[in-house]
C-alpha cells in the first residue's frame, strides 16, 4: 500500500516536473497577439501569454463596446437612456425649447435643450441598454478602453455643449413664453368671462 | 573564500581582522545572492506559468530587486501593538544569524574554508536547527493567531524532516569517515590522499571528475541524497512543505506581522538556508568542490579544473544548479498536508534511511 502510493507519487511528480519544464523552455517564445476572429486563434498553445499592456495593446474589433459617447447634436433629450440604466449612471437635465429648435441628422426634430448629460464611468457596467434604447442612436460605445484619469470626477463625462449661461438664457425664454402664455390664457379667460357678464 | 588567504597575507598582523573580513565577505555573498535567487525565483515562476516576470525595473526587469530593497530600507518597522517587543524584534535576527553561522564551515574551495571545524557536519546540522527557534519566536512573538499557527507548524515539521535528513547524512558520513566538510569534500576528488573506488571496486584516484562523487563511490548514496534533498525542501520550509508559510491557509505564517527591513532579513535568511542546504548537500554527496571532468588518457581535464577559483566555480555552479531544481520543484509541487508530511518523513523517508545507512555499514566493512 505504502509503497504502491510511493511509487505512484514518484511518477506523478515527475510528470508534474516534465510538465512545468516544457513551459519553461517554452518561455522564449511569445505567444503572438492576434485576432480573436483568426482561425488560429487557439492553435497557439506554447509560450507567453503576457501582453505588456501600455508597450503592446491586444487587437480589438474596430466596433468595439467599451466607453460611451454621445453625440450631442444628435440627442434628442429624450431621457430613455438615463431610465433604462440599470446603475443610474446617466444624468440629464432638460430645458424645453420655445419651439423646434433644430433637427437630428435623421430628421427627428429637437424639442428640448440638453442643459447636463452627465455620463459617470466609474458607475458604468458597459452593458449597453442606454445605446439600445436611444431613438437617434446618439449614444454609442466606442472602441476606446484606455482611459486614466487623476481624480474621480473627472470619471463623470459631460457631454452637453451648453454653458451654464446659455441654460440660464433659455430657462429665461421659457419663463417668458410660458408667462406669455399664460398671460394670455389669463386674458382670454377674462374676455370670456366678461362676455358671459 | 579567497579572501581569506589574500588577507591572510595581508593582515598577519591581526588575526581577528580576517575572520571579520570572511564574515563579510560571506555575508555579502549571501546577501547578492539573496537579490539574484529571488529574481531568479520570480523568473522561473513566470515561465513556467507562461508569463513574464519582472520586465519594468531595469533590462528584462533585472534591478526589481534592488528597487524591492531600496524600498524594504525605507519602510517603517511596524511592531503590533499587542506583540512581545522583545522576541518580536529578535526573531528575524536569529532567523537570519543561524543560516549565516552555518557557512562558517563549509568549505569553497581547496584551502578555501572559514573555519575548517573537525565536527563540521554536526555543527551545521545543529546550528540551522536553531532557525526554527527564531520562527517559533517570530510567530509566539507577534501574538497573531496566523503567526502562532505557522510557527507552530515549522516547529513540528521539524520533528518530521530533521530524522530523515540526519540519518541520510550520517550515511554519507560513514563513507567518508569524518564529520570535518573539508576532509569529506578532498575525499572526492583527485586531491585525495587515499584510494578513491568507484562503485567500491575501480580505483579512480587518478581520474577523479564525478566518478569519485561520494554518490558514484557508493551508489545507495543517490537514495540517500534524495531523502536529504527532500528534507531539505522542508528544512528551507519550501513548497511542497511551505506547511508554516502556507499563503492561501495562513496569509504568510510566521511572518505575516513582519515588515521593512525585519521582513527583509527573514527572506534573507529564507533565501540562504536554500543555498546552505543545498551546499551541504553538495559537500557530502556530489563531490563539493571537486571538478565534474575526469582525467581521460592524457587530457588531464581533472587536474586542469582544480584550484581555488575552480573550486568556487564548481561548488557555486552545483548549488546553484540544485537550487535551481528546489524552485523548478516549488512551482510544480502542490503543497502537502501536515500529516502528508508526517507519513512521507515517517512511513517512507525514515525507513529508507535507515536502510541507506545499513548499507553504508556494510559498504565499509565489505568493500572498502
Amino acid at each position: 500500500m505504502i509503497l504502491k502510493t510511493a511509487i505512484s507519487s514518484i511518477r506523478t511528480t515527475w510528470k508534474g516536473m516534465a510538465l512545468t519544464i516544457r513551459h519553461f523552455f517554452a518561455a522564449g517564445k511569445t505567444r503572438k497577439s492576434i485576432d480573436i476572429r483568426d482561425d488560429n486563434y487557439f492553435a497557439q498553445d506554447k509560450g507567453v501569454v503576457t501582453v505588456q499592456y501600455p508597450h503592446e495593446k491586444m487587437p480589438i474589433p474596430e466596433v468595439g463596446r467599451y466607453q460611451l459617447d454621445v453625440e450631442i447634436d444628435d440627442c434628442i433629450v429624450c431621457d430613455l437612456c438615463a431610465k433604462i440604466c440599470p446603475v443610474d449612471c446617466i444624468e440629464i437635465e432638460s430645458i424645453k425649447g420655445t419651439g423646434p429648435i433644430g433637427q437630428t441628422s435623421d430628421g427627428t426634430t429637437k424639442r428640448l435643450y440638453a442643459a447636463k448629460f452627465d455620463i459617470d464611468m466609474a458607475k458604468c457596467l458597459y452593458c449597453g441598454l442606454c445605446t439600445v434604447v436611444c431613438p437617434t442612436e446618439c449614444i454609442i460605445m466606442t472602441d476606446q478602453y484606455d482611459r486614466t484619469v487623476t481624480h474621480i470626477s473627472q470619471l463623470t463625462y459631460q457631454f452637453s455643449d451648453m454653458s451654464p449661461q446659455e441654460a440660464e438664457v433659455k430657462r429665461e425664454e421659457l419663463a417668458k413664453q410660458l408667462a406669455e402664455r399664460q398671460a394670455a390664457k389669463d386674458a382670454a379667460l377674462k374676455a370670456v368671462n366678461k362676455k358671459e357678464e | 573564500m579567497v579572501l581569506l588567504n589574500f588577507a591572510a597575507a595581508i593582515l598577519a598582523l591581526d588575526f581577528y581582522v580576517t575572520y571579520i573580513l570572511v564574515a563579510l565577505a560571506l555575508f555579502s555573498f549571501v546577501a547578492v545572492f539573496a537579490l539574484f535567487a529571488v529574481y531568479a525565483e520570480r523568473k522561473v515562476s513566470a515561465f513556467i506559468q507562461d508569463r513574464l516576470g519582472p520586465m519594468e525595473v531595469g533590462k528584462y526587469g533585472s534591478l526589481q530587486t534592488l528597487a524591492d530593497i531600496l524600498k524594504m530600507l525605507q519602510k517603517e518597522f511596524i511592531v503590533p501593538a499587542a506583540a512581545d517587543k522583545i522576541l518580536f524584534a529578535a526573531a528575524p535576527v536569529i532567523i537570519f544569524l543561524s543560516v549565516y553561522m552555518g557557512f562558517a564551515t563549509l568549505p569553497w574551495g581547496p584551502d578555501i574554508v572559514p573555519s575548517a571545524l573537525n565536527i563540521g557536519v554536526f555543527y551545521v546540522f545543529a546550528i540551522v536547527s536553531v532557525e526554527s527557534v527564531g520562527i517559533l519566536m517570530a510567530g509566539w512573538g507577534s501574538n497573531n493567531k496566523y503567526s502562532l499557527l505557522g510557527a507552530l507548524r515549522s516547529v513540528a515539521q521539524v520533528v518530521s524532516y530533521e530524522i530523515p535528513a540526519g540519518i541520510a547524512i550520517i550515511s554519507a558520513v560513514m563513507i567518508s569517515q569524518t564529520l570535518d566538510l573539508q576532509e569529506i569534500a578532498i575525499k572526492q576528488g583527485v586531491l585525495s590522499s587515499e584510494s578513491v573506488k568507484f562503485l567500491g571496486f575501480w580505483n579512480v584516484k587518478e581520474i577523479g571528475g564525478f566518478l569519485s562523487w561520494n554518490v558514484f563511490q557508493a551508489p545507495h548514496l543517490i537514495i540517500a541524497y534524495v531523502i536529504y534533498f527532500i528534507a531539505s525542501l522542508a528544512e528551507c520550509n519550501r513548497a511542497p512543505f511551505d506547511i508554516p508559510e502556507a499563503e492561501s491557509e495562513l496569509v504568510s505564517g510566521f511572518h505575516t506581522e513582519y515588515s521593512g527591513m525585519r521582513f527583509a532579513f527573514i527572506f534573507l535568511g529564507e533565501y540562504s538556508m536554500m543555498f546552505l542546504t543545498a551546499m551541504f548537500g553538495v559537500v557530502l554527496f556530489l563531490g563539493g568542490w571537486n571538478t565534474v571532468l575526469p582525467n581521460i588518457g592524457d587530457l588531464h581535464l581533472a587536474d586542469w579544473t582544480t584550484g581555488p577559483f575552480w573550486g568556487i566555480f564548481w561548488i557555486v555552479s552545483k548549488v546553484f544548479l540544485i537550487v535551481g531544481v528546489q524552485m523548478w520543484l516549488r512551482w510544480t509541487l502542490p503543497r502537502l498536508k501536515v500529516d502528508q508530511l508526517m507519513s512521507l518523513c515517517w512511513k517512507i523517508l525514515t525507513p529508507l534511511a535507515f536502510f541507506c545507512m545499513l548499507i553504508s555499514g556494510i559498504w565499509q566493512l565489505v568493500i572498502m
